[in-house]
């Protein structure tokens, strides 16, 4: 029997469409999947096994019947922590929320619902999505199924690693400097940010609410696609969700597979995010892709994006202040711990204090203060005044070089999965990793990662970094499927293929032995 | 500060120059809530109109309510001011357990209006403008409950109940520039000034307008200048002053206030400070500076509003009269004297009058009944008078009484039952059997009866002693239990005796 596991959320949905599979019997693969291996990779805070079979048993049921479902009803996801479900616990990876389940689902996750797909359970991250290795979560790290002693990327590390690991074949992640697509890279996975407004943010529990944006999270390009459809278009609760229609982008996603998709495609490389001071094995294995492209026929220019040097400095000053306003409300009043002060009097603003001391970690802790700082009066101009400059000459960079290619292009991240702990001691370090990825975020661009090889000096997954024009999704599918054949077809395999087994954890005495 | 420790107010006003500001803020009737579907409705036990936007849960997003800015336009619009042609929300950030995202929605440095002015006519007929710097709009915050503690307040409290219902519901903010040259004037520019806005935004249809249910809350800036400096003196902000009369004399008292102080050789300290209906006097608040740092930022959960000048303009078009004029002319159509027309105006009954008259009845009619009988029985029920009973219902009243249906006793009654939810005044006269007795032959049987039991009356009327018949007129109406036309029983005695055998 083929394993189940291993299959596209595509290919499922054609094995569930004809019957040749059922849901519950997918689900339950992936469950056990889950079971066996979950607690060396830790991609999960919460399994919801009973309701997963049961909403799969309900899908099986109304296929019986005749329903006309959509393309992806009955096939699994994993949802991020980020994201209010009304049946789970909602965290963020925050000590905070522990055991919070909210009284609503985020409008993406009733998406995912009504379309029939089977939510798995929650996965882990970085606290409010503050980091690039899951280290941040106060329920501990997730771990890189390449390499179990490395980082998985973050904040959205838990659904990469679930994808990459077969846990689920659709995760849905959230994106606020890079959070899809820098785990997507250093997990061999895809992942993709939306133009910012694409997808609704009502009931994903905000980090910097002019940088956020929820987004697909899978194996190949085709499958981000289909979620993409499912999870995309206006959304009244949202008042930054854009009111555009959309195109299918599984439509656009298959016209990138026909052939000579690539011809005549002016790919953009920027100057200053081509590698320069990047890993050599993924400054290596981009040039590679560049020169695949050009002989697949597309056109490589080279473009300048001369204010792209400020992103990290403005991003780190923008995120923090809208930030410490969003995790204002974490307050003890209404939901989430409480923590009484040691001593003294149990005033509301004293149980506030101590339950925010308590219940943040220290990144959290860093970033409020540093938002806090931002915003004060006398330091505003100066700080978050001229940070918003910034992201305006950022978005003109976008808008000249787009003036002359259709996408551009650039490793997704400057290292492969790097080892727990090499990063923690120096924010710095650990901000730069995501020096590709922020400029999307700060203009509102689309953007897509895919692998693009393995490191040669280390073995590891390096993703591909894809832009395209905000409101432009469509064309980011329809070049990311073209180039994701293309280096299949090169390889003659998929990248994760290439990814260890990982062994199921559990051992029984009885077969081992005893002694 | 002990009210015999305040300066004499004429002596005060000779040492100094009361410099006044005002800010007004106006709960918005609108049917949702300024940032979510929430119903904007209070009474319905704690938290029920609540959702995860209004109480602020992790993910709640906030859409704006397009009615909210209709109308904040209209109310700017009234005020004379400009519309912003681009205007975004800010986020004013503070912790405050009734405030559910820990910031208030709130306006900055873009307000919806601006510029605007509005003149008011003192009751010396001496006008007074009045510039206003701003309108914005702004989201409620919920209502705490302090339980335990001998004072209701937060000090000494065992613990406090918040009800966010209220959070969330839309207000607009409209705030003065400075008041200069009111002099003795300032506390009664105060209360004009308040009841002004309360008129306008009543007729805009805007807001509930009902200052005794927080609908108009006013919170008032004093400061004193010394005589022949122009130096501005250091304020104070008397929060939510909630009638007419309160802001006339919390601002008479701490004009009285700050002329002791300083003529003592204190100094005013800047301060919110409250104001006590009970005693009369305000007390001090938290200590207020201009360095109050709320972190302003521009909302980025929100898209700035930018209203075009089409619509602008539409709305300018549905602006009712302004108030000034509309009283002019309905005092002039209605030919009411002006304590009458006052009267009116002060029980604010204006509207109700006016619908009561459109229904048909006299004018004079109209007022004697809602500032006599109606607003006796409101002032029994401790509500508003127009909230009792439906013009229509009063219209309704009249005519029976003109009709010579009802006697003034009688159509008391009937109002009564009409209010106990009897029905129509009609229904009431059917219903309790109040009409007057207008059949004759019940009348002439009654009179019948009573000149027959009275032989010694009915002799003195035949001998022309017509006074006489007053003890049968009391004997017949007494049969009739009232419910009948005394001048109708009158006649007929008489000619009952005229005829009788
Ligand atoms: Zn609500």
């Amino acid at each position: 029997m083929t394993n189940l596991i291993k299959l596209s959320a595509a290919d499922l949905s054609g094995l569930l469409a004809d019957r040749s599979v059922s849901s519950v019997e997918v689900t339950r693969a992936h469950l056990d999947h889950i079971a066996a291996i979950d607690t060396d990779v830790h991609a999960f805070l919460h399994v919801a096994r009973d309701a997963a079979l049961a909403t799969a048993a309900r899908i099986d049921a109304r296929r019986a019947a005749g329903d006309v479902l959509g393309p992806l009803a009955g096939v699994p996801i994993a949802i991020k922590d980020v994201l209010a479900t009304q049946d789970m616990p909602s965290t963020a990876g925050s000590k905070i929320l522990e055991g919070w389940i909210p009284p609503y689902d985020a409008t993406v996750v009733r998406r995912v619902r009504d379309a029939g797909l089977i939510p798995l359970g929650k996965t882990n991250m970085d606290e409010f999505a503050m980091g690039s290795s899951t280290e941040f979560s106060a329920y501990g790290p997730t771990h890189n199924p390449w390499d179990l002693d490395r980082i998985p990327g973050g904040s959205g590390g838990g659904s990469a690693a679930a994808v990459s690991s077969f846990e689920a074949p659709l995760a849905l992640g959230s994106d606020t400097g890079g959070s899809i697509r820098q785990p997507a890279a250093v997990t061999g996975s895809v992942g993709v940010k939306p133009t910012y407004g694409g997808v609704s943010r009502y009931g994903s529990i905000a980090l910097a609410s002019s940088l956020d944006q929820v987004g697909p999270v899978t194996r190949t390009v085709y499958d981000a696609a289909l979620l993409h459809d499912v999870i995309g278009g206006h959304d009244p609760l949202d008042s930054t969700s854009l009111t555009d229609s959309w195109p299918s982008m599984a439509a656009a996603a298959r016209a990138g597979l026909a052939d000579g998709a690539l011809k005549g495609v002016r790919v953009g490389v920027i100057k200053e995010l081509a590698g320069e001071g990047f890993q050599p094995g993924v400054k290596q294995r981009f040039e590679e892709t560049l020169a695949l492209l050009a002989k697949a026929g597309a056109e490589i220019v080279q473009v300048s994006a001369p204010n792209f040097e400020y992103a990290i400095a403005a991003y780190y000053l923008i995120l923090p202040a809208e930030a410490s306003s969003n995790l204002a409300r974490f307050d003890s009043v209404r939901f989430g711990i409480r923590v009484n002060p040691a001593e003294g009097p149990l005033t509301s603003e004293r149980v506030m204090a101590a339950t925010r001391d308590a219940g943040f970690g220290p990144e959290v802790k860093r970033r409020i203060i540093l938002g806090t700082y931002a915003l004060s009066a006398g330091y505003y101009d100066a700080y978050y005044g001229s940070a918003q400059k910034v992201r305006t000459l950022i978005q003109r960079d976008f808008d000249a070089a787009f003036a002359q290619v259709d996408v551009l292009v650039s490793p997704s991240a400057p290292t492969t999965a790097f080892k727990f702990g090499e990063k923690m001691t120096d924010p710095m370090a650990m901000y730069l990793n995501d020096v590709t990825t922020i400029p999307a975020n700060l203009a509102g661009v689309p953007g897509m990662s895919l692998p693009m090889g393995l490191a040669p000096e280390d073995g590891l997954p390096v993703g591909l970094q894809i832009m395209a024009p905000a409101k432009l999704d469509a064309r980011l599918y329809t070049f990311g499927a073209a180039v994701e054949r293309l280096l299949e077809a090169t390889w003659g395999h998929t990248l994760l293929s290439q990814a260890p087994e990982l062994a199921p954890t559990e051992m029984f005495a009885s077969e081992e032995g005893v002694v | 500060m002990k009210k015999a420790e305040l300066m004499d107010y004429d002596k005060a006003l000779e040492l100094f120059e009361p410099v006044l500001g005002f800010e007004v803020h106006v709960e918005l009737n609108t049917k949702t809530k300024m940032f979510c579907g929430c119903a904007n409705e209070f009474g319905q036990g704690a938290n029920t109109n609540t959702c995860p936007t209004c109480l602020g849960l992790p993910g709640g997003l906030p859409q704006v309510n397009a009615k909210a800015i209709e109308s904040s336009i209209r109310l700017g619009l009234a005020l004379g001011c400009e519309i912003a042609e681009y205007s975004r929300f800010a986020r004013k950030n503070y912790f405050y357990p009734d405030t559910a995202k820990n910031f208030q929605t709130s306006q900055y440095d873009e307000p919806i209006a601006f510029n605007g002015q509005l003149t008011i006519e003192l009751e010396s007929g001496r006008l007074v403008t009045v510039d206003i710097e701003r309108a914005h709009m702004e989201d409620d915050a919920g209502k705490l409950t302090h339980v335990g503690g001998a004072t209701g307040r937060i000090q000494g409290a065992d613990y406090s109940l918040v009800d966010y219902n209220r959070g969330g519901v839309p207000l607009v903010e409209i705030v003065t520039q400075m008041i200069e040259g009111g002099e003795a004037d300032s506390p009664e520019i105060g209360r004009t000034y308040v009841a002004a806005i309360r008129e306008i935004v009543k007729g805009l249809g805007v807001s509930n307008a009902r200052m005794e249910e927080g609908n108009v809350r006013c919170d008032a800036n004093v400061s004193l200048r010394p005589r022949g400096s122009n130096i501005l003196g250091t304020r104070t902000e008397t929060k939510n002053v909630n009638s007419l009369r309160s802001v006339e004399r919390a601002v008479r008292y701490e004009i009285q206030r700050q002329a002791a102080l300083l003529a003592a050789g204190g100094t005013i300290t800047q301060e919110t400070r409250h104001w006590h209906e009970d005693t009369g006097i305000t007390s001090a608040g938290r200590p207020k500076s201009d360095a109050d740092d709320y972190r302003y930022f521009p909302e980025p959960d929100l898209v700035p509003v930018a209203p075009s000048r089409e619509w602008v303009e539409e709305l300018r078009a549905t602006l009712p009269e302004p108030p000034a004029a509309r009283r002019k002319r309905l005092q002039a159509n209605w030919g009411f004297a002006n304590l009458e027309f006052q009267d009116v105006v002060n029980s604010d009954l204006l509207d109700a009058v006016e619908a009561t008259i459109a229904a048909g009845s006299a004018a004079q009619a109209a007022r004697k009944w809602w500032t006599g009988e109606v607003a006796r029985l409101a002032n029994v029920a401790g509500v508003a008078a127009d909230s009792l009973v439906h013009p229509v219902q009063v219209a309704a009243l009249i005519e029976l009484v003109v009709a010579g249906t009802l006697t003034d006793r009688l159509a008391r009654q009937v109002l009564e039952g009409v209010i106990a939810g009897e029905g129509t005044p009609l229904e009431v006269v059917e219903l309790r059997g109040l009409a007057v007795v207008s059949d004759d032959g019940a009348l002439i049987a009654a009179i019948d009866e009573a000149l027959a039991a009275q032989p010694d009356v009915l002799a003195k009327i035949r001998d022309g002693k017509v006074q006489a018949a007053g003890a049968v007129i009391g004997a017949v109406m007494k049969a009739m239990r009232g419910q009948a036309d005394a001048a109708r029983v009158r006649e007929l005695v008489l000619e009952r005796a005229g005829t009788a055998e």
